[in-house]
């Protein structure tokens, strides 16, 4: 190998490190500012709480325990087959692969569709910010289901946008783009699915468990 | 050309599952201790748990405990940062319940 073919081997392994790996730095330094934006809204969540505790206690007794659970369930368990594809594609099993993002899909979907369940029955009764329900409570009782609203439905954005990304990937797996030896895209895409997952690990309990 | 490979650490499938019936369990403990009235504690109990959640999927589905240095720093600013934010807020609040109870 002469001197020029070594250093293009090289300058080549370079390219592809900063590739992998760079592209899953990339993936973090988005996922950082994914957590500045929920940080903001959990700290006015802590803030308002403190200053309404009753009102927060009483208003958090109208969310649905049983359904929020079950999301939370749902969500989890979507981790989960999300992270068994990532493992499924590094190993280069592509039907398995598929399975595994057709179960995140899936689940995704039975999220959003459980959360529309609840928001149905939120405005059903009048209790959604300008509903007629909603006008009647007391300040901190508004505060409490305006930051549910807010908090909640940018979560819901987040795991529609999530479900785009899961689905972008099986297609891409489906078309045979990936292999053992190229499966960051599932990797990165890994990443954003399971943020989702994590702020809804700290919505949860705040939300429907103490309120 | 492409060897993805040969960067990637790749984890044993018991452990994806280890982890997955630990979230479970955990999500089962704080519903139970959450129908114990703990005053004060069942918030911090609530978040507590939630901590502990959120790093088992952080360090074993997201591979942050293979991920290198500079992740590590970027993330552990950040945290910093809202912990900073969270932090001083609440503080400001209970400077605030403090002086009214004075």
């Amino acid at each position: 190998m002469s001197v020029a073919e070594s250093i293009r081997a090289m300058v080549a392994e370079k390219e592809e490190l900063a590739g992998y790996s760079g592209a899953k730095f990339g993936m973090w330094l988005f996922l950082i500012t994914e957590l500045m934006l929920f940080a903001v809204l959990f700290t006015a969540y802590g803030v308002f709480r403190a200053l309404h505790l009753e009102a927060f206690h009483e208003a958090h007794r109208e969310l649905n325990l049983t359904l929020g659970t079950v999301n939370t369930l749902v969500l989890i368990t979507s981790s989960f087959t999300m992270a068994l594809a990532v493992g499924a594609a590094q190993r280069g099993r592509r039907s398995l692969t598929t399975l595994f993002l057709s179960a995140t899909t899936l689940l995704g979907i039975a999220f959003l569709f459980i959360k529309a369940v609840e928001y149905g029955a939120k405005i059903h009764h009048g209790l959604y910010p300008g509903g007629p329900a909603f006008q009647a409570l007391e300040a901190g009782e508004k505060l409490f289901f305006g930051l549910y609203f807010t908090m909640t439905g940018l979560h819901a954005l987040h795991v529609y946008a999530g479900i785009l990304v899961v689905l972008w990937l099986l297609v891409r797996n489906l078309l045979g783009h990936f292999s053992s030896e190229y499966f960051a895209p599932v990797e990165i895409g890994g990443l954003y699915w399971h943020l989702v997952d994590l702020i809804w690990i700290y919505l949860f309990p705040l939300l429907y468990l103490v309120g | 050309m492409l060897h993805d490979k040969a960067h990637a650490h790749i984890t044993p499938w018991w452990v994806y599952g280890a982890v997955y019936v630990a979230l479970l369990v955990l999500t089962w403990v704080t519903v139970a201790v959450a129908r114990v009235d703990l005053g004060a504690w069942n918030v911090v109990v609530a978040v507590g748990i939630a901590t502990v959640k959120a790093a088992l999927v952080a360090l074993f589905f997201m591979h942050l405990l293979h991920e290198g240095r500079l992740t590590w720093s970027y993330l552990g600013l950040t945290l910093f940062a809202i912990a900073l934010l969270l932090g001083l807020s609440l503080l400001d609040i209970w400077a605030i319940f403090l002086r009214a109870g004075a």
